[in-house]
């Protein structure tokens, strides 16, 4: 079993097909949802954790290639710049999955990607600028 | 036992001085008690590095030829003050860019001076038969001015408030982004390792205190605005919100970006990390009570920043130690917190200071005068002349 998580971003003409359900159908793939930015008649963007076979994931990603949607690995779209970053702790307190957290040992601020889930909340908190999010 | 000043000043001198960080006397107090502590410690170094918008820098840039009476002044199209003597300004951490708003500030001109970055200066006047210049356009570095020293009218609060939101919608604040129905509480405050905590009467801190001011020596010029000593405290000794404060001054040429850092609260504006040393002379058992003070025995109070009036809602005290563990229980649900001021950089100031001090380039200070221990707070009334 093998987990992804990718940012998928549709272009205008395929918002409305049923991508996600033929990832489960045709690859057994499960799916959870983490944040999507979908209207029907603009592009979207959705951050989705993947869970299968990790031929089963190869052959899906092959796939959602093929219908002209971008992917991404979510786990690189999320930049804490450690030269700004003062260690202040304020962005854990917006981090729901406590992928951001102060270390009590170092106090130092830990990033721990795969708990990410790219909501966003942390991005416009950070007093100095550290964080940057892209999705 | 008691120590004075002098006597400490000759340990450090002789190289005999014991010094710790605030957070390192708790410990050192438990396992020798006070009376131990304070026959053996002499100095104790606490500190701070948080954002304090109370704070700005004087400027001097000489005189151009012919020269300019500066009535309106801009550094990098940010608004200092000029209304002192002909080529003085004043420029605040909140003033903010007339060309580029909330993204670049007073706090960044002063980031970007120390950093001896060169910054445009312009200025106009209305010129006069001894200063005829109108206008002004050049630029300038922190190298070529004559003076450049930071004076904080108010830094280094004695305790601050923490706020949540209870509204619906998220709320952009000086204590940061606030989620909405209480979806997080921010505090902003050094705790166990702040100045005037571990000194909570000041008996030692006091006008002419030197200190660590943004990585270099400082100095206590006054006591802060806001300054509110009579406040309720515990038996520590400390107050469960804002009490007292310290205006602060020292070199800006001299001063390292590591330890003052512009900052922008989003939707809010500017303000500036100021970090700040006190060294706390071990002159008796009460100053060991007082510096074993930790997280778990200093309180403060939730207050609800979505209500728009001066006097806020309480959701009840919590102590440090709850908030520094990552969440509290507001109304019966963990919410987590977030703090504005780094306990990293304050613990890594207290101990360059300790170097400092180890390395006799840094010796303790008796006030010059204490600060004023009866004074309140006043309000703001909208009032007529004949109303006051």
């Amino acid at each position: 079993m093998a987990t992804k998580r990718l940012v998928l971003t549709f272009p205008e003409k395929i918002v409305t097909k049923p991508i996600t359900y033929r990832l489960v159908k045709d690859f057994d793939i499960q799916f959870n949802i983490l944040r999507a930015e979908i209207t029907a008649d603009i592009e979207g963007k959705i951050l989705l954790e993947l869970k299968g076979d990790k031929d089963k994931i190869e052959a899906g990603i092959n796939y959602l290639l093929s219908e002209g949607i971008t992917i991404q690995d979510a786990s690189k779209d999320i930049i804490i710049d450690k030269e700004k970053c003062v260690n202040c702790g304020l962005c854990p307190s917006l981090c729901i999955t406590k992928a951001l957290i102060i270390n009590r040992q170092s106090y130092e601020l830990v990033f721990e990607k795969n708990k990410c889930i790219l909501c966003g909340f942390c991005e416009n908190c950070c007093p100095v600028n550290a964080i940057k999010l892209k999705i | 036992m008691n120590k004075t000043i002098e006597e400490i000043n000759g340990k450090i001198r002789n190289g005999e001085a014991v010094i710790l960080n605030a957070e390192e006397i708790i410990g050192y107090v438990a396992e020798h008690g006070i009376k131990k502590t304070a026959k053996n410690v002499d100095v104790v170094t606490t500190a701070t590095f948080g954002p304090m918008c109370s704070s700005g820098a004087f400027l001097n840039f000489g005189h151009s030829d012919p020269p300019i009476r500066m009535t309106k002044t801009w550094l990098n199209d940010v608004p200092a003050y000029s209304g002192i003597a002909a080529v003085d300004a004043y420029i605040g951490a909140t003033e903010l860019s007339e060309s580029e708003g909330m993204a670049y500030g007073g706090a960044h001109v002063i980031q970007d001076l120390i950093d001896k970055k060169p910054v445009k200066l312009r200025a106009t006047s209305y010129g006069t038969d001894c200063y005829p210049r109108r206008e002004i356009e050049t630029f300038i570095t922190i190298e070529n001015l004559n003076q450049a020293y930071l004076f904080n009218p108010r830094n280094a609060y004695q305790n601050y408030a923490a706020a949540t939101n209870s509204s619906k919608k998220t709320i952009y604040t000086y204590m940061g982004k606030l989620m909405p129905n209480m979806g997080n509480v921010t505090y902003s405050s050094a705790g166990q390792l702040s100045p005037l905590l571990n000194d909570p009467y000041c008996r030692t801190i006091g006008i002419g205190t030197r200190i660590f001011l943004a990585g270099a020596e400082g100095y206590v010029a006054w006591h802060g605005t806001q300054h509110n000593p009579q406040r309720q405290r515990l038996a520590n000794g400390t107050p469960s919100g804002p009490a007292a404060t310290i205006a602060v001054i020292g070199d800006l040429k001299k001063m390292s970006t590591k330890y003052l850092r512009a900052a922008t609260f989003y939707n809010y504006g500017v303000s500036l990390y100021v970090g700040i040393g006190i060294p706390i002379p071990v002159i008796d058992e009460e100053m060991v009570e007082f510096l074993s003070v930790k997280d778990e025995d200093i309180y403060t109070e939730i207050f609800d920043y979505s209500v728009q009036r001066r006097n806020k809602p309480s959701y009840g005290k919590v102590n440090y130690g709850q908030l520094r563990s990552g969440n509290v229980e507001l109304r019966g649900e963990k919410v987590l917190t977030g703090c504005l001021s780094s306990y990293k950089t304050a613990l890594e100031i207290a101990d360059v200071l300790k170097s400092w001090i180890i390395k006799k380039s840094f010796y303790l200070t008796n006030p010059v005068c204490q600060l004023p221990s009866e004074q309140k707070v006043n309000v703001l009334n909208v009032l007529s002349e004949d109303e006051l």
